[in-house]
């Protein structure tokens, strides 16, 4: 590896370029990636980096420049055709069959009629030889995020990939999971296997990447050796400028208590939910609680029966305020004064063919009928003051957009997150809890979003902010809880938590007496 | 080989809006083709079949009375269609409106009072509206297609209304014909103006569209509509219920659909009969897309899907070809409608092959 700036590279790309309508996803990338190095594809979201990857897999066609592999020109037109170069790819988001079993799920993806039992065999070779435990006869429904990921890599491996695509792996994994991923790897390296490793998370970058190639706005900006950097200028390659610090994350003294949950039990509503079972949690005036947790574990659910969307059998198990509200709606919530921002943007927070006034009356129109609405029970809605807070919003959370009032599916995940969290903002809410506020929006908004949250504590309110990201939870709360398979841990100070801790929690290690009792490992 | 649908990354306002003016010219071009087919020279026959009908005012009422159920019913399935509620059924609601409305007159013929036709029209909404509420019911409480429920209901209530006019609502003085009496004079739809045959049926007709095109533009029930329609998942975060929409959008459609069978038989047959309809029910769902769900816009396709029922009668006497042709000219506009429509959004892909398809780099 040391002599890698003379060998041809495994894979080259020159001047690639992919353009959607008027948009350069990917413009012009130039990018080597050597036999046996770990290679790092660097860069925001919205960068182009998974244009760039699609594009190596067969699954876009590039508009312009060339792919060689082992220096001779190659033309990749679907995934077919890059698993027979020898690319081999783990997708961000698992494309599994819940209801099959682990290696129906692998047969399904292979090429050509291969025996079950053989694929069997293999998988749990595999699986053995490079420390994935993975049982091929399990359910894939009964397996977790960590799991499933197992199953994409055992699928890529029995290819017999030179290159293998990695698309931001640990995302969903927890601490310890993320660890046995990067022993994998090195395996893989040691094999004289090449990895292209896609990621945001710069310390991971610097641990096990020989070399990283850094994209903005679908330009390469630079490529280094991530160890000779830090991860401040690995940042700024990144963001192309610094990224404003989150000032006053320590809040004051809490004030009364705003929301209660008490002894909540819930059944999963489908077989592939999860059931939440004996949450408790106390949120008061003036604090940001962070509910950590991998994907999956009951974030959702915990959301849905604390938003109103789903209601829960007794109605003192949710207690907003001091008054008993389990079974009130969504909207005797807001008119309580909650608000809500849920995960999913497109088509639960907002709809996207709406244009944004229309997306402001769609979680308003009951606090601020008044405003909004006139004509009694006709309903007529006031497009004035509907437009005239819609500018405000825009204005105050800096959401960037071409048109007075564009539609919702128009704007940029940052963009719309930044005016969908505006929206409940801008109603000054008594309580606000919000679903991966951050998620998948680019670091200048994220910190504007975040900022925007400790705000709203200082002022008084109780803020509940359900979060995968270890960095934002770190940053914003002053008491962190973590969720676990629909079981949520007493909440802690942020000072006396650790990673290490939140880590062992998210994996199901729960400590009632003080020192960390297995509760509920899995059986493998 | 196969057809790919990709979408198209921007839509033309300009093509949005011309859409179903192209897809009225793709249905005439079609229609001369099939006319050269026939053997008839296409500037005659498509001369009789749309110019004709409106070059003398009798006829331009005829259009008025056929646009009327059309239109009354498009407006109410824009209702169902926008909050994604897919109510094929409404020419079983149609004639259920119209036997529930016709009660009054048929089988209590003696007592006659201005009050008859008030009630017969509250009567006919609530027939309409009840025979709907069947296809929402299945949907909200038991997850059942409404597409399948509506569609099969519109078969029971015509066989249910032939049975009626055959067996205990047959006329005693009619010579065994299978017909209701006549209505009485209190109970007939008046006309909107002395000189013309027009009745209220039309007036009805704009007024509902008026009314909805209000709602669906300016209250908190139309945006309630189109979020629910657009996004059921948002509709409950804003703390829409969507189990509700599918009643209300049923309840109003059956309704409209109730009212436009009344009018038809109060206003222009004057009794029941085995067939009251010639498929206003099936051609209202063309009328509701090419006014692209928009009730005023509707107004306009009423009128026009009306003209191709009065051409396809003036063709017949004047050129003799079959009135078949009525239905085949409203099938070749629903298809280049939603041709166009599809077209705009999606661009067409042939695909040769899997192993080639990236050959364009």
């Amino acid at each position: 590896m040391e002599n890698h700036e003379i060998e041809i590279p495994l894979l080259e790309t020159r001047r690639l370029t992919k353009i959607f309508g008027s948009l350069k996803a990917c413009d012009g990338i130039d990018l080597a990636i050597a036999p046996g190095e770990v290679h790092a594809l660097l860069g925001e979201n919205g960068a182009g980096k998974s244009t760039l990857v699609k594009m190596l897999f067969g699954v876009l066609e590039p508009s312009g420049g060339e792919i060689l592999w082992k220096g001779r020109p190659v033309k990749i037109g679907s995934p077919a055709q890059a698993r027979a170069t020898g690319v081999g790819m783990v997708f961000q988001h698992f494309s599994l069959f819940e209801a099959l079993t682990v290696a129906e799920n692998i047969a399904l993806a292979l090429d050509g009629n291969v025996p079950i039992e053989k694929i069997s065999d293999e998988a749990r070779r595999l699986s053995v030889d490079y420390g994935l435990p993975l049982d091929p006869s399990a359910h894939v429904a009964d397996l977790s995020v960590g799991e499933r990921q197992r199953i994409e890599i055992v699928r890529a491996l029995l290819q017999n990939p030179e290159l293998i695509i990695l698309d931001e792996p640990t995302s969903v994994l927890t601490p310890q999971e993320a660890d046995k991923l990067f022993e994998t790897l090195a395996k893989l390296k040691a094999e004289g296997r090449s990895v292209l490793y896609i990621s945001h998370r710069l310390e991971e970058v610097q641990r096990i990447c020989d070399r990283a190639t850094v994209l903005r706005h679908g330009k390469v900006t630079g490529a280094c050796d991530p160890r000779q950097e830090t991860p401040s200028s690995l940042a700024r390659m990144m963001v192309g400028g610094e990224v404003a610090a989150i000032s006053g994350a320590g809040l004051g003294e809490p004030g009364e208590v705003l929301v209660e949950v008490s002894k909540l039990s819930a059944p999963a509503r489908s077989p592939f939910a999860v059931a939440l079972k004996d949450v408790n949690l106390t949120v008061r005036a003036g604090e940001v609680i962070a509910i950590a947790g991998v994907a999956g574990n009951g974030q959702s659910e915990l959301f849905d029966v604390l938003s109103g969307e789903v209601t829960v059998s007794h109605a003192d198990q949710i207690r907003i305020g001091g008054v008993a509200a389990g079974r009130l709606g969504i909207t005797a919530r807001r008119l309580m004064g909650c608000s809500f921002v849920p995960e999913e943007r497109h088509g639960h927070a907002a709809v996207p063919t709406m244009n944004l006034s229309g997306n402001l009356v769609l979680s308003r129109y009951a606090s601020d009928r008044k405003t909004f609405l006139s004509g009694g029970w006709l309903g007529l809605i006031n497009t004035g003051p509907v437009a005239t807070a819609t500018k405000r919003i825009s204005t105050d959370m800096d959401v960037r957009k071409s048109l007075v009032d564009p539609l919702a599916g128009s704007l940029s995940g940052g963009n719309l997150q930044k005016f969908i969290v505006g929206r409940e903002l801008d109603r000054q809410p008594r309580v606000l809890i919000v679903n991966q506020p951050t998620w998948g929006v680019d670091a200048g908004a994220a910190s504007r979003i975040r900022q925007a949250l400790v705000d709203l504590a200082r002022s008084g309110s109780a803020v509940v902010v359900i979060s995968q990201d270890l960095d934002e939870v770190f940053e914003i709360a002053s008491r962190v809880a973590v969720i676990n398979e629909g079981r949520l841990s007493v909440p802690e100070p942020v000072a006396t938590m650790t990673r290490e801790r939140i880590g062992l929690l998210m994996g199901g290690f729960h400590d009632g007496a003080g020192h960390p009792q297995p509760e509920a490992l899995h059986a493998h | 080989m196969r057809i790919e649908l990709k979408k198209r990354d921007g839509i033309s306002t300009l093509f949005a809006i011309l859409s179903p003016f192209v897809a009225l010219g793709l249905t005439l071009i079609a229609g001369v083709i099939l006319f050269i087919a026939l053997g008839k020279d296409p500037v005659a026959a498509l001369y009789s079949f749309f110019i004709e009908p409106l070059t003398e005012i009798w006829s331009l009422h005829e259009l008025a009375i056929k646009a009327a159920p059309l239109i009354l019913i498009a407006v109410g399935l824009s209702v169902c269609y926008r909050s994604n509620n897919w109510n094929i059924g409404a020419e079983g609601q149609f004639i259920i409106g119209a036997m529930a409305g016709s009660i009054l007159p048929v089988v209590f013929h003696g007592w006659q009072s201005p009050l008859v036709l008030p009630l017969m029209i509250v009567f006919a909404m609530i027939g309409g509206a009840a025979y709907a509420a069947i296809p929402a019911f299945l949907k909200a409480r038991l997850n059942t297609n409404e597409i399948l429920t509506s569609l099969m209901l519109v078969y029971v209530a015509q066989l249910f209304l032939d049975w009626t006019v055959r067996g205990p609502w047959r006329n005693p003085e009619g010579f065994n014909f299978p017909e209701t009496r006549n209505f009485h004079d209190y109970a007939v739809l008046p006309r909107i103006i002395e000189t013309g045959k027009t009745h209220w049926g039309f007036g009805f007709a704009l007024i509902a569209a008026l009314v909805l095109w209000f709602i669906m533009r300016r209250t908190l029930k139309g945006f309630e509509i189109t979020v629910l329609g657009q996004s059921a998942r948002a509709g409950r975060f804003a703390g829409f219920s969507d189990k509700k929409m599918v009643y209300f959008a049923f309840l109003v459609s059956g309704a409209l659909a109730g009212l436009a069978g009344l009018s038809e038989v109060s206003g222009s047959i004057g009794q029941l009969r085995p067939v009251i309809s010639p498929g206003y029910g099936f051609t209202a769902i063309i009328v509701a897309f090419l006014g692209r769900l928009n009730p005023l816009g509707i107004v306009a396709a009423g009128l026009v899907l009306a003209l191709t029922y009065l051409g396809g009668e003036a063709a017949q006497i004047s050129i003799g070809i079959t009135d078949k042709v009525t239905r085949l000219f409203q099938g070749l506009l629903l298809f280049f409608v939603l041709g166009c429509d599809t077209l705009i959004h999606y661009r067409i892909r042939l695909v040769f092959g899997a192993a080639q398809k990236g050959s364009a780099a």
